[in-house]
C-alpha cells in the first residue's frame, strides 16, 4: 500500500475556536492508482492533500507513506520525503519567475544533492516528457498558461516521485488546454505514476478510475468508475497565451 | 545544496534587484572603509610619533648633572658637578647590565666658519656609540669609528643646515670648517632627521670626536664632566625603568650618597614620553576606529532590513521551495549566504574605498601608508560575520513559514 491514513484527524486553532478540518479519516490507496480527491470548499479535501503531501501532519491518526509511518517527523524529515516521494502540481502553477523553465525544473533536484550536469539531463527528459523540450529557456511569462502547467508537471516528474499530487491543476486554463493537461496526467498515471487529483470539478474527477468525497471532515463516498480519456496526451502546445505566472 | 549552486541562487537574486543590493552595499562599503581607514591611517600616525621619537634615539636614558645649591640658591639642572668620567667607563664598562649603548655627549654653542661664511650652533664632543643611539648614518662621507675618538684627530661630522648655511649646498667632504679658530677636516654628512619632538632643528649640528673635543674646545674641570651628559640606549622598551633604577644606584654608589641623600645627578626618560604619545594616538585611533564600527554596525542594519523585505517579497518563493523539497536548513542557508555575498562583495569594495582614504589622509598629514595584509584579511573576517550575524535574523524567520501559509501568500 503506497498511502495508508488511519484515523486521521486535523484540528486548527483559530482564535477562540477549534476548527476540525479532518474528523477520522481511513484511506488506502494502491501504488499506481488514479484517484480524485473531490469535495466543496470547507470539505477538508485541501487539508487531506497537505497531510497526504507531507506538507501538514495530522493531530491525531497514522500515516504510513510506502510502509514508513510519516505522522510524527520533523520539518526537515517531511521535506526530505516531500522531494523524493511527491510532486505538487498547482492551480495557479508557481513557478518561479524570472526563472527559465529548465531551472524551474531543475530546482528540485538541487535539494537532493544531484550534480549540475545530471540535473540538467534529467530536467531537459521530464520537460520532453510533457513535450516542452524546445522551450527550455523561456520564462514563466514568455510561456502560455497551459505550457507553464506542463512546465509544472515536469517539475513534479523530474525526481520521479511515485505520486504526482495535482490541485485543482486546470483552475486556470481554458477548456482546450484543460484537455491537454488531463492528457498529460493521465499519460503519466499509465506510466505507474499514482496521480492524485483535487478537485470540486467532477468533469475533472471524471478522469480519475476512483473518486473518493469529503464532507465536513470525513469521507461520505469512495466509488470505483471507468475513467474518462482526455486523448493521446500528445505534445500540442497551448494555443493562447496567459497571463497569470506565480511567484 | 552545493556550495557552488547555492552562491550562483544568492547572486542571481541579488543581481535581480541590482540598485537595492547595491543600495544595500553601500553602507558597508562605507563601514568596512571606515573600519579600514582608521586602522591604517592609527598605524601611520603611531609610526609617524614612532619616527619622531626614534630620532632622538631609541629608548634612550639621558644622565645630567643635578641643580647645584650654594647658600639657599639653586643653580638649575646640569649646574652640580656629580657625574664624573669614571661613571662613563663604569656604565661603558657594562656595569649596568641593560645597557646597550652608552655615549657622552657633551654640547656647547660656538661660532664656526668656512669659506668665508660663519654660523653659531652646537657642537657635540662624542664617540661613535651615539650615532648608533640615534639610528644615524652618514648620507655623505663616514662617521668617525672608535679608533678615531680615540686618536681624536680634528674630524668633524656635520649635519645637513650646517652644509647649507656654510658650503651653500656644495659637497663639503674633505674641506675645512674652523670651530672656535681650530680647523676641523669635515669627512661626513649626517642623514636628516628634521625636527626633534621639542621643535629643534636636528640638523644643526657638528659632531667631532671626543678626544679632540676636550682638548680643543673644553677640557672640563677634572674628573667631573661639565656642560655634558651620558646618553645610555636600553636594550627594550621593557628595560627602560629597570635600567633607570640601575644606573641610578650606579651612580649612587659612586657618589658614595647615604640612602637620605637626594640624587646629584638627573635621568631624563625620553622613551616614557614617547611611549606616553604613542598611548594617546592610541587611544585617538580607539574612539576613531569605535566610531567607525558603530558606522559599520549601521550597514549592517541595513542588511538585515534589506533581507526581512525580501524574505517577505519572496515568501512564496519560499514556500515553492519547501513544497519541492527544501528543508529548513536549506532556505536558512540560502539566506545566509544572500547575506554574506552582499557583507563580502560591499566588504572587498570597502577594502579598496578604506584604502583609498588611507592614502589620502597619509599624503595630506604626511605619515607612511602602511596597509598591510592582515587589515585586508579583518576587514574580510568583519564583513564576513557581519554578514551572517544580520543575515541570520531574516535567515531564521525563512526557514520557519510554513509552506502551506507560504505557498498561499499573495504579493
Amino acid at each position: 500500500m503506497l498511502v495508508d491514513m488511519r484515523g486521521i484527524e486535523r484540528t486548527y486553532i483559530m482564535g477562540d475556536n477549534e476548527v476540525r478540518a479532518l474528523r477520522g479519516v481511513d484511506l488506502q490507496i494502491e501504488k499506481g492508482a488514479s484517484l480524485a480527491i473531490m469535495g466543496t470548499s470547507g470539505s477538508g479535501k485541501s487539508t487531506m492533500m497537505n497531510i497526504m503531501g507531507c506538507l501538514d501532519q495530522p493531530t491525531k491518526g497514522q500515516y504510513f507513506l510506502n510502509g514508513k509511518d510519516v505522522s510524527r517527523l520533523s520539518r526537515a524529515q517531511l521535506a526530505d520525503v516531500r522531494g523524493r516521494m511527491i510532486g505538487f502540481v498547482f492551480q495557479s502553477f508557481n513557478l518561479l519567475s524570472r526563472t527559465t523553465a529548465l531551472e524551474n525544473v531543475e530546482m528540485p533536484l538541487m535539494y537532493q544533492g544531484v550534480p549540475g550536469r545530471q540535473r540538467h539531463k534529467r530536467a531537459m527528459e521530464a520537460l520532453e516528457r510533457v513535450g516542452l523540450h524546445n522551450r527550455e529557456h523561456h520564462h514563466p511569462n514568455q510561456l502560455s498558461g497551459g505550457q507553464q502547467q506542463r512546465v509544472a508537471i515536469a517539475r513534479a516528474l523530474v525526481c520521479n516521485a511515485p505520486i504526482i499530487m495535482a490541485d485543482e491543476p486546470t483552475g486556470n486554463l481554458d477548456t482546450k488546454t484543460s484537455h491537454e493537461v488531463m492528457a498529460i496526467l493521465q499519460g503519466l498515471g499509465d506510466q505507474g505514476i499514482t496521480v492524485i487529483l483535487v478537485t470540486h470539478e467532477s468533469d475533472i474527477a471524471a478522469h480519475a478510475r476512483r473518486v473518493i468525497t469529503l464532507r465536513d471532515g470525513l469521507i461520505v463516498d469512495d466509488k470505483t468508475q471507468e475513467p474518462v480519456r482526455a486523448g493521446d496526451g500528445g505534445a500540442a502546445t497551448g494555443a493562447r497565451p496567459q497571463e497569470g505566472s506565480a511567484a | 545544496m552545493s556550495i557552488f549552486t547555492t552562491l550562483k541562487l544568492a547572486f542571481r537574486a541579488l543581481w535581480r534587484n541590482k540598485v537595492r543590493s547595491v543600495l544595500t552595499m553601500l553602507g558597508i562599503i562605507f563601514g568596512i572603509g571606515t573600519v579600514i581607514a582608521m586602522i591604517s591611517a592609527g598605524q601611520g600616525a603611531r609610526q609617524a610619533v614612532a619616527d619622531v621619537f626614534s630620532s632622538m634615539g631609541t629608548n634612550l636614558l639621558i644622565v645630567t648633572n643635578g641643580s647645584s645649591q650654594s647658600g639657599g640658591a639653586r643653580g638649575g639642572a646640569g649646574t652640580q658637578m656629580a657625574l664624573t668620567w669614571a661613571d662613563l667607563e663604569a656604565l661603558q664598562n657594562g656595569e649596568v647590565p641593560t645597557a646597550r649603548y652608552v655615549a657622552p655627549v657633551l654640547t656647547t654653542k660656538v661660532q664656526i666658519a668656512a669659506e668665508g661664511q660663519n654660523w653659531n650652533t652646537s657642537v657635540t664632543g662624542t664617540t661613535p656609540e651615539y650615532f648608533k643611539i640615534k639610528n644615524w648614518d652618514a648620507k655623505e662621507g663616514t662617521l668617525f669609528d672608535d679608533d678615531a675618538a680615540a686618536a681624536g684627530p680634528k674630524v668633524a661630522v656635520i649635519g645637513t643646515t650646517i652644509v647649507t648655511q656654510l658650503f651653500a649646498g656644495t659637497n663639503p667632504i674633505g674641506q675645512a670648517i674652523t670651530i672656535s679658530g681650530q680647523p676641523f677636516e669635515v669627512v661626513g654628512v649626517l642623514a636628516s632627521k628634521g625636527q626633534s619632538a621639542m621643535g629643534q632643528d636636528q640638523d644643526d649640528v657638528v659632531i667631532i670626536p671626543l678626544k679632540a673635543y676636550r682638548s680643543k674646545l673644553d677640557s672640563g674641570v677634572g674628573k667631573y664632566i661639565t656642560r655634558g651628559q651620558i646618553y645610555v640606549s636600553v636594550k627594550t622598551e621593557d628595560d627602560i625603568s629597570r635600567g633607570e633604577q640601575q644606573i641610578a644606584a650606579l651612580l649612587r654608589q659612586n657618589h658614595k650618597l647615604n640612602a637620605t641623600d637626594d640624587d646629584d645627578f638627573r635621568i631624563r626618560n625620553l622613551a616614557e614620553l614617547a611611549l606616553n604619545r604613542k598611548a594617546s594616538t592610541d587611544k585617538v585611533t580607539t574612539l576613531l576606529a569605535i566610531v567607525a564600527m558603530m558606522s559599520l554596525v549601521v550597514g549592517g542594519i541595513g542588511v538585515m532590513n534589506i533581507m526581512l523585505v525580501s524574505v517577505i517579497e519572496r515568501t512564496r518563493e519560499i514556500g515553492i521551495r519547501m513544497a519541492v523539497g527544501a528543508k529548513p536548513i536549506d532556505v536558512m542557508t540560502q539566506f545566509i549566504v544572500e547575506a554574506l555575498v552582499l557583507a563580502i562583495v560591499g566588504g572587498i569594495l570597502g577594502l579598496g574605498f578604506g584604502a583609498g582614504l588611507a592614502k589620502f589622509m597619509a599624503g595630506y598629514y604626511g605619515w607612511n601608508f602602511t596597509f598591510p595584509a592582515s587589515t585586508a584579511a579583518i576587514a574580510f573576517a568583519v564583513a564576513g560575520g557581519v554578514g551572517v550575524v544580520f543575515g541570520f535574523y531574516p535567515a531564521m524567520r525563512a526557514s520557519q513559514l510554513d509552506p502551506i501559509q507560504a505557498l498561499r501568500y499573495e504579493t
